[in-house]
């Protein structure tokens, strides 16, 4: 079932569009804030807030790859793969963080704390290699060791 | 009240200070903004898009279409569907851009500024800001200065006593490259999977929801009220006064890559690539040198050292053999491995695809595959040939959109310009033949 908040939430996005199909992505965002990942039951209740089928949006749940169809860790971290990034040093970046957490893209850590996977261009390239923890943008990582990677996965609990 | 102020050479930087942190709305119209929001409510809304016209503003999202042009393809008058929408498409991950990022964060009231504008020009009741998600500090500054904005009756009904009447949503993206294609991105705003739509009909006629639609680029958006002001001669002047281009205005450019200096400026349209690389890139790193670049953004075609004094605009950068893209280089210097780089853009590209049709949907993790095996050093000699293969196939033409051929440009250039790399990397552990 939506929670309170998650209806009135979702109800101030309906306002701003002729359909309401069009705020299933808000929908999907708004369920995942509160709940961190976005489960069948989530779809199904979504897809009755919006009068649509479960199917329509568990295809689009499954199209965006900010929608976690499967629960997370209590952090997000997304190396950023794209190639300026690359250049500057991204695969030495997530090697130390495969190291440091010991995981791989799509895995999560035993004590359910990160979740490892890369992302697409982060538009932040003149300070690269970078990577996002949850909403935070880490920058200028290219000189990086374990020690000051695990400064800023400290400010992580 | 202000003093008229004297025209900036750099307009779209002007109002962004070193920090980034923006100017709240006091001092944005202190410094010159919304005169031209004030200007275009006193004209016709065509004459508005004649102005932009004339000025020869073109898209800075990549393709470079004409954005008077565009606004014009929009039906106007009585007869004209009472709703239409205006789109910026800030959904910006074209592998090495970072310019639009900068404006939003930088200047958000400029940017609402030139996509009221434009919602009058058309004759657009409701605007809708695409935004990538993971532009979190664009978005809390958006929303911000549109509720600023509100206050003042900048935005809603009746704006500055005009009778235009003008709403702004923003929305954040959920993530997949495919979303800045314009149709697709439609398609996500309507809440469906980002796939692209066939065009005709073109949004313009039949856009979001079905109405006629315009989608501009961030930067594009941000040029409109300094066009409106300042008119279409001074635009033009700031490159043809300068670098002497026949595109108007000027330009974010930037450089990432092994470059001293990376970062983003905004330089009079038609700057030369040695300029940006030298002037404001700083040059190479200690021990590197220019092998190549990518004029704007991943899917465009490799020039080498060789194109460094070619003028950054739309028709000097095709005549080179490329596209001006968003017109951020990506610099590859003489140490990063060609094919390594190679397969990591056609991974991203691979990733990416929406997975619509055919040959983009497998073409590209086949060619993915293969650029793996030069850079592992097990290629054979005849895929070479079947890269050519490939970069025909998904080439212009033969997909649903352009997402597959702009994979190829970085692709089909590089076996143009650099052969022997292909060529070395063939069976170095003996699967060769």
């Amino acid at each position: 079932m939506l929670s309170a908040d998650e209806i009135r939430e979702i109800d101030a996005e309906l306002a701003h569009y002729e359909q309401a199909q069009a705020a299933t992505i808000e929908a999907l965002k708004i369920v995942q804030k509160h709940r961190g990942w976005v489960s069948d039951e989530a779809v199904a209740d979504i897809a009755e807030k919006l009068g649509t089928s479960p199917a329509t949006v568990d295809a689009v749940a499954t199209f965006y790859n900010l929608i976690y169809r499967k629960p997370v860790g209590r952090h997000v971290i997304h190396v950023c793969d794209s190639v300026s990034c690359w250049i500057m040093g991204q695969p030495r970046l997530t090697e130390l963080l495969r190291t440091q957490l010991g995981i791989d893209y799509g895995q999560t850590t035993a004590d359910g704390r990160f979740t490892l996977l890369p992302i697409c261009c982060l538009g932040t390239c003149d300070r690269a290699p970078a990577l996002m923890i949850d909403k935070d943008t880490h920058r200028d990582l290219e000189s990086v060791d374990a020690e000051r990677l695990g400064v800023i996965l400290e400010r992580y609990p | 009240m202000t003093a008229r102020q004297s025209p900036p050479q750099r307009p779209l930087t002007a109002r962004i200070r070193p920090e980034h942190e923006p100017f709240g709305l006091a001092d944005y119209e202190r410094h010159g903004g919304f005169q031209g929001l004030r200007a275009a409510l006193k004209m016709g809304p065509q004459d508005v898009t004649g102005l932009v016209k004339s000025a020869g503003l073109r898209g800075r999202g990549g393709a470079g279409f004409p954005t008077g042009v565009k606004w014009g393809l929009v039906p106007m008058g009585p007869d004209a569907p009472k709703q239409k929408y205006i789109v910026a498409n800030g959904d910006e991950m074209e592998p090495g851009t970072f310019k639009d990022r900068l404006l939003l964060e930088g200047d958000p009231l400029q940017f609402i500024e030139g996509m009221i504008i434009g919602g009058y020009a058309i004759g657009a009741s409701i605007g809708y800001v695409f935004l990538r998600a993971e532009y979190v500090l664009a978005a809390e500054r958006l929303k911000a200065a549109i509720a600023e904005c509100h206050a003042r009756k900048l935005l809603g009904r009746n704006i500055l006593g005009s009778g235009f009447d003008f709403d702004l949503y923003l929305h954040t993206s959920a993530g997949r490259y495919i979303c800045g294609e314009e149709t697709a991105l439609l398609n996500s705003l309507e809440g469906k999977r980002a796939v692209p739509r066939s065009k005709p009909p073109f949004p313009a006629t039949a856009g979001l929801f079905g109405k006629p639609t315009v989608v501009n680029n961030i930067e594009t958006l941000c040029n409109v009220p300094h066009i409106v002001h300042y008119g279409a001669d001074w635009y033009a002047e700031l490159s043809s006064g300068t670098t002497g281009s026949k595109d108007g205005g000027t330009k974010l450019y930037g450089a990432s890559g092994k470059v001293k200096h990376p970062g983003c400026w905004e330089l009079p349209m038609g700057t030369t690539v040695r300029e940006i690389v030298d002037d404001h890139a700083g040059g190479m790193r200690e021990g590197l040198k220019l092998r190549g670049f990518l004029p704007g953004g991943a899917s465009t075609d490799f020039l080498t050292a060789e194109h460094l004094d070619v003028p950054m605009d739309y028709e000097h950068i095709a005549q080179a053999g490329s596209r001006m893209g968003t017109g951020l280089l990506i610099v590859l210097d003489d140490r990063t491995p060609l094919m390594a780089m190679l397969r990591n853009l056609e991974t991203f590209f691979a990733r990416e695809s929406c997975g619509w049709c055919t040959p983009c949907r497998d073409g590209l993790p086949w060619t993915e595959r293969i650029l793996a095996d030069f850079e592992a050093g097990r290629a054979r000699a005849s895929d070479i040939e079947l890269l050519r293969q490939q970069t025909r196939l998904l080439g212009p033409g033969r997909t649903f959109c352009p997402h597959a051929p702009g994979a190829m440009e970085p692709l089909q250039s590089a076996l143009k310009y650099f052969p022997d790399d292909f060529s070395a990397a063939v069976g170095r552990d003996g699967a060769g033949g």
